[in-house]
């Protein structure tokens, strides 16, 4: 008798660990049926609920083309809200199948703390927001100011850096996430906001009264902003790399959501073809069928439908494209050939 | 299974001869150890389990243990440091930092919920109806709400409410100073700070190097105390002997404060005044508000709990102990100090080590409003630009762990000292 139970002891610690052993990530999304996306706790324009509690936003777009491009589904997505602090731990750990969340590519978050940053959705810098009465127009002219900042983000080393660089000081007054740095910053508890403009600009937007508030012109950093996966799982880390590329590929080639359903019966540019899946059979490469891309694009248009509906220039946000243009427009955003 | 005899068989006159495997599992004399070896074996396999499964995991996501981390330089700035500390300072230092940050939350939290819970408590009892209701509504308020909402509720109160340096400025500022040396502003108090013209520099203790300007003052007050104890146990003994107690409070005053007013004149103290310049005040000390949320919302919280241990202290000892100290004559104050309280505070000392203990494990809150210690600085930002979770988790864990048993392992020699000697 004493040997069953030891036998089924055995057993279930077996079974544990033998779950605890992982399916791909492709298999997991699949077989759940849903993807899961770490996103913003709330930072509108890029990731936040609207008011019928429908997560929005570019960030958001993003994950909601994966979903498309893996089920088929642009709203087979559940979105977990991490903060600066959390994000990293919540991927590792297996909370989310992927991180879309303003998060600077670094090296030390790709070498040592074993990301895979898949590409750049956003190439944006750290600056500096104060209130139009506080009469400031430099960064250098913050000397003893006290700024907002959030925690656990390449904000706060880089502002380290440039207080110490420039000689000035500052009081610091750590915050955990955007609203509540708002807050504070609102009433005045800091000078200073400061952290991605991509940020401040749809922090700005969501303040009563927008005008009050000025960004200074100092960007004292490079922040290449874009999805992450974890690392050991180059299947996904592809398919997510390449569901960005297809979006910004798309945009080059002049695929928009409106007639990508007409381009996918066949069109005269090979190139095409391939990305929407009449020719090549690139989808079945990585484990999807060769429709992937056709349907990210269909879900959220092309990288340029999606800047425009979520941040551009016509949304409350008010970004200008700048950077993050195609190359061929003078921008940065080049995807690898479809072949 | 089939051959192995009938266990109670087995039990009978002769068992202790014969004895039989199955007799571990079904004599009742060997069953609980039977039961314990196999629970510890279980324990042991899950704990492997659970080691091995963080090793490979490590291994397969590319990661080392290692505390090297500790010595690397952290990157970012702390605002209350009690310790020299830059930017460029090491992880560990930060550590440190934050350490003494938490140290310093839990010393003044424990000493402001001390202070208002026995006030709340003696209080409650009061036989005036409307101090007893209100400290009532103190208590039961404080307790059933948690204690993270009052931290920051108390956050908020300050950031919202209070002026901001700039109302300050200008020549007809919309705020001034409390007695031309307070400041109270949306981002904390500025309280004027005590100043030494002679500094007699730093006591070279690695890496804390404490100003010896401190440590004599310290010295002197706490050397004053000890004096005062053995004068006052010397007017006991006096007492004792012929039945009148010398006059000693002018004595007491004399040893506890005029060698600290000597010290204080001799190294030249003075008041630095808090002044705005700039974005901000400068000079004086500065509370932040971080750490006003944390010490108002810890200390009132926790206050409620020892006013209830405080109530139910004196409540506890007999009725009879105060009419028999009426009785002999004495006033109600002494009876309360004399009698009531030393045998109260047997009650109270057990239950007040919890309420300590679960102070300074809340002091882990301050993330919620950005106050910077242990928590906050190894646990929060280092781990989080490091990407050590498990070491810092770890470290984290040892840390407080080390203080509560420190801070039991002293209270639990002071409950020896009060508490009822069986002769
Ligand atoms: N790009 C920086 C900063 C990212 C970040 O967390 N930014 C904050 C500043 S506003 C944010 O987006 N917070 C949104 C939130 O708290 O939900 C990083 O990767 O460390």
């Amino acid at each position: 008798m004493k040997k069953t139970v030891f036998v089924g002891a055995f057993a279930a610690t077996a079974l544990v660990s033998g779950l605890a052993h992982a399916q791909s990530t492709l298999e997991q999304v699949q077989s759940r049926g849903e993807l899961i996306c770490g996103s913003n706790t709330g930072q509108a324009g890029f990731g936040a609920p609207d008011a019928n509690g429908v997560w929005q936003g570019f960030d958001v777009g993003f994950c909601r083309a994966l979903a498309a491009a893996v089920l088929g589904d642009s709203n087979a997505v559940s979105f977990v809200p991490l903060t600066s602090q959390t994000r990293f731990s919540a991927l590792n750990s297996g909370e989310v199948d992927v991180l879309a969340r303003n998060t600077t590519w670094t090296f030390v978050r790709d070498v040592d703390l074993s990301m895979t940053f898949v590409g750049t959705n956003y190439y944006d810098g750290q600056g500096f927001m104060v209130t139009r009465d506080l009469g400031v127009s430099s960064a250098l002219e913050l000397d003893g100011a006290t700024v907002c900042i959030e925690t656990g983000t390449t904000t706060e080393l880089n502002l380290a850096d440039y207080f110490r660089v420039n000689g000035m000081s500052y009081e610091p007054v750590p915050v955990d996430t955007a609203a509540e740095a708002q807050q504070q910053y609102l009433a005045g508890a800091c000078d200073v906001y400061t952290t991605d403009v991509s940020a401040l600009a749809s922090s700005r937007a969501s303040f009563a009264e927008p005008g009050d508030h000025v960004i200074l012109p100092e960007v004292v950093s490079k922040e290449p902003l874009g999805p992450v996966v974890r690392h050991g799982d180059d299947q996904w880390a592809d398919i997510v790399q390449w569901t960005l590329f297809a979006l910004i590929a798309a945009e080059e080639l002049g695929v928009t959501s409106a007639n990508v359903e007409e381009l996918k019966a066949g069109s005269n540019n090979p190139e095409i073809n391939r990305l929407l899946g009449t020719e090549g059979g690139l989808g079945s490469m990585f484990g999807l069928d060769d429709d992937w891309a056709a349907r990210a694009i269909a879900a959220v248009g092309n990288y340029g439908e999606l800047f425009a509906s979520t941040i551009g220039d016509q949304t409350p946000i008010g970004l200008a494209r700048g950077l993050n243009a195609q190359w061929t427009q003078g921008g940065l955003l080049y995807a690898p050939p479809f072949r | 299974m089939a051959s192995t005899p009938d266990p109670r068989t087995a039990s009978s006159a002769h068992a202790k001869r014969t004895f039989h495997p199955s007799m571990l599992l079904y004599d009742q004399r060997y069953r609980s150890i039977t039961i314990q070896i196999f629970a510890l074996f279980v324990l042991m396999l899950s704990a492997a389990w659970l080691i091995d499964n963080v090793i490979n995991n490590l291994r397969l996501a590319g990661r080392t243990f290692s505390f090297g981390f500790l010595s690397q330089s952290a990157g970012y700035d702390i605002n209350q440091r009690p310790i020299e500390y830059t930017s460029q300072s090491s992880h560990g230092r930060a550590a440190l930092v934050g350490f003494i940050n938490t140290i310093i939350l839990a010393i003044l939290g424990c000493v402001l919920a001390t202070i208002v819970g026995v006030l709340a408590g003696v209080l409650r009892l009061s036989k005036n109806w409307i101090v007893s209701r209100l400290v009532t509504v103190y208590v039961e308020i404080f307790r059933n709400i948690p204690t993270l909402i009052w931290i920051l509720i108390f956050g908020a109160v300050m950031a919202e409410s209070m002026p901001a340096p700039s109302s300050f400025r200008g020549d007809d500022p919309a705020s001034s100073m409390l007695f031309d040396a307070i400041a109270i502003t949306n981002r904390g108090i500025y309280v004027p700070s005590i100043m030494f013209t002679t500094e007699l520099g730093a006591l070279p203790l690695g890496p804390v190097a404490p100003s010896l300007n401190w440590i004599l003052v310290l010295g002197v007050i706490i050397a004053g105390i000890f004096a005062n104890a053995a004068l006052i146990r010397h007017a006991t003994r006096v007492q004792n002997a012929t039945g009148v107690r010398p006059k000693t409070w002018w004595k007491s005053i004399l040893i506890l404060f005029l060698p600290v007013i000597v010290i204080f004149i001799a190294l030249g103290a003075h008041l630095e005044y808090p002044e705005l310049r700039g974005f901000n005040f400068a000079g004086g000390t500065h509370l932040r508000n971080s750490f006003l949320a944390m010490w108002l919302g810890l200390g009132f919280y926790t206050g409620a709990f020892i006013a209830e241990i405080v109530r139910g202290g004196i409540l506890a000892i007999s009725k009879g102990q105060s009419e028999a100290a009426f009785a002999l004559g004495l006033q109600p104050g002494k009876t309360m100090r004399l009698v009531i309280l030393p045998q109260a505070l047997r009650v109270i000392i057990p239950p007040l080590i919890s309420q300590y203990l679960n102070l300074t494990k809340n002091t882990s809150l301050g993330l919620a409003v950005g106050y910077m210690d242990l928590r906050s600085t190894l646990g929060g930002i280092t781990i989080n630009q490091t990407g050590r979770e498990l070491e810092g988790m770890l470290l984290l864990m040892g840390v407080y762990l080390a203080i509560s048993l420190t801070i039991s392992g002293l209270m639990n020699v002071y409950n020896s000292r009060v508490k009822l000697k069986e002769r």
